[in-house]
């Protein structure tokens, strides 16, 4: 049984600087790293002997419309099924450059959760196969889950976010 | 008999030798609304004859926006729109939302809470698994083992009914523990379920384990190896079946499945008949456990000491000061919940079941990002049909029990 420093520690012997801000909130590691090394790294997890990092749960993003330069955070959870512990891998991007590399060489269920991101977010995976909308239609031209769009009728007053706790 | 079979062969055409395709792939709108899928799909297939030879999914039919929906709803309202995601096992769903919320809120749940929501569970998976191998039955022309099993689903959604007054959409359970604790007719039926359901799996076994007619549609039909269909991120049955044998319930135990014995059955090709198969059986070691459970239940209250998360009690918000004023701030969401990210895993009916609750200290989620397994794993579909034919298609998609609320969220 890998305890949570352990693997922190094997991924920073191999990555060193690249990897930052580790934490385990609730007992998941957490770190992040740059779109530059996201690849290389969940490769690097993926064919490890000891850890095996070899099933991708999860592909979502959140948008931070007010820490500069963060903008987008593009949120990746992988599961070492033989080991038994999850990892979050999180890549900050900034809003006017929302590019990052694609997963599905990696893994063949990336395809949908990458599309989702970019339906949702706008994020741009590059060399993604087919990278258009997935649940929303083809026509639609924002991005309905960054927080500028609002939920509500914008122009209504008696529903402004700062009554609701927002 | 034997003239009228030579006059029936002799007003057959004359043999014309090997009969000449024109190489010419016909494209199949099969969906969005088509009789033989249950739920809104559509799928583009080139087809060469009867043969698929490939396909496109084109999904988002009834997508709601539950993730939007959630940023602005505080956490009691977010379980309905739970419900609406795997609508045949909703209690699930509920379950694993709470468990997130506790986890991140730090509720420790009391034991006899934790078994009824067990309980609860797997009577969910059971009504899920038998939807799910019933309509297999169905389309592959047998429609009476489908009939057989209604009247035990029927009898779970009484049971739910009992438990907290809804059948599909159950919103089921409080942040805490439950809503009430299981009442004298509850637990007799739950008991008379465990006497009747075996007998019925069993009928419902024989009537389609050793029949040829599905041996023959199923057996081989949509196979998926092992590596693949972890590549395509498979959880749940469909996993299982291909023989890999993870499962939430076992690997990350939540609410005390630590304390029950049950086995994980695995298959081996991954095809129809073996997520058949691996169904039937989780339907019975869900009995197991449903027995354990009964059997054992811990004495002691069945919510949570937190009074400003737990929803207070109807009766004592009548009567009572401090339950009035809670239910009020509860109600209109002024209970702030710590910052914080939690993710945490639940096994659905269809496999790993996430919710990705990230708080920054308000009322309603920051993001809340459900991982529906349905989503994920019904990308493979195209690559298991390939090669097969149009009534297999069809097999091969109620046997992955893609469910059009998880689908498309």
């Amino acid at each position: 049984m890998l305890t949570n420093e352990e693997v922190a520690q094997t991924i920073i012997n191999q990555f060193g600087e690249a990897v930052t801000d580790f934490d385990d909130p609730y007992n998941l590691l957490t770190f992040s790293t740059s779109r530059e090394q996201i690849i290389p790294l969940v490769a690097f997890l993926q064919n490890h002997p000891t850890l095996q990092v070899g099933f991708l749960t999860d592909i979502t993003a959140v948008h931070y419309p007010d820490s500069k330069g963060k903008e987008f955070c593009v949120v990746y959870h992988l599961h070492s099924l033989t080991n038994n512990f999850r990892l979050r891998i999180k890549v900050y991007l900034t809003a006017d450059d929302v590019h990052i590399p694609t997963m599905t060489p990696l893994f063949a269920s990336a395809n949908w959760m990458e599309r989702e991101t970019f339906d949702l977010f706008g994020i741009i995976f590059d060399g993604h196969p087919d990278l258009r909308r997935i649940l929303n239609m083809e026509e639609m031209d924002y991005y309905p889950m960054r927080k500028e769009y609002p939920l509500e009728d914008g122009t209504r007053e008696d529903k402004i976010d700062a009554l609701f706790g927002r | 008999m034997l003239d009228e079979l030579d006059i029936a062969k002799k007003n057959l055409p004359a043999e014309q030798g090997p009969v000449q395709y024109v190489n010419e792939l016909t494209t199949l709108n099969l969906g969005p609304t088509h009789p033989a899928t249950h739920g809104i799909f559509q799928n583009i297939l080139q087809m060469d004859g009867e043969k698929i030879v490939s396909g496109e999914q084109t999904i988002g039919y009834i997508h709601r926006a539950f993730e939007k929906i959630a940023e602005r709803r505080p956490f009691y309202q977010i379980t309905t729109l739970t419900d609406r995601m795997n609508y045949c096992s909703s209690p699930i769903n509920n379950m694993g939302w709470w468990m997130t919320v506790e986890k991140l809120l730090g509720v420790e749940v009391p034991k006899r809470a934790q078994y009824i929501r067990v309980i609860m569970m797997e009577l969910a998976r059971l009504a899920d698994h038998l939807i799910c191998n019933g309509i297999l039955g169905v389309d592959t022309g047998a429609f009476t083992g489908f009939l057989y099993i209604y009247q035990e689903r029927e009898q779970i959604y009484e049971i739910y009914e009992e438990i907290c007054g809804a059948r599909l959409t159950t919103n089921m359970g409080r942040i805490g523990g439950m809503e009430r604790d299981l009442s004298p007719t509850a637990i007799r039926k739950i008991k008379e379920l465990l006497v009747r359901f075996p007998k019925v799996l069993t009928e419902f076994e024989n009537l389609f384990n050793r029949n040829r007619i599905f041996m023959d549609r199923v057996i081989g039909v949509g196979g998926i190896s092992a590596e693949r269909a972890l590549s395509y991120g498979f959880t749940g049955p469909n996993l299982r079946a291909a023989g890999v044998d993870y499962d939430v319930r076992v690997m990350n135990p939540y609410s005390s499945y630590e304390d029950f014995e049950f086995d994980i059955p695995v298959g081996q090709s991954g095809d129809t008949y073996d997520r058949f198969m691996v169904r039937n059986e989780e339907m019975r070691q869900s009995l197991r456990i449903i027995q354990q459970a009964m059997d054992n239940l811990p004495e002691g209250p069945y919510y949570a000491d937190a009074p400003q998360y737990y929803l207070p009690p109807k009766q004592e918000v009548y009567k009572n000061m401090e339950a009035l004023i809670y239910h009020f701030k509860i109600v209109m969401g002024e209970i702030d919940a710590p910052v914080g990210e939690v993710y945490h895993a639940v096994e659905g009916g269809n496999g790993e079941l996430g919710f990705y609750l990230i708080s920054d200290g308000g009322r309603a989620p920051y993001r809340l990002h459900f991982r529906r397994p349905c989503f994920i794993y019904y990308q493979a579909y195209p690559e298991m049909c390939k090669g097969l034919t149009l009534s297999d298609a069809i097999v091969i998609m109620s046997s992955m029990n893609v469910i059009a609320g998880e689908l498309d969220a």
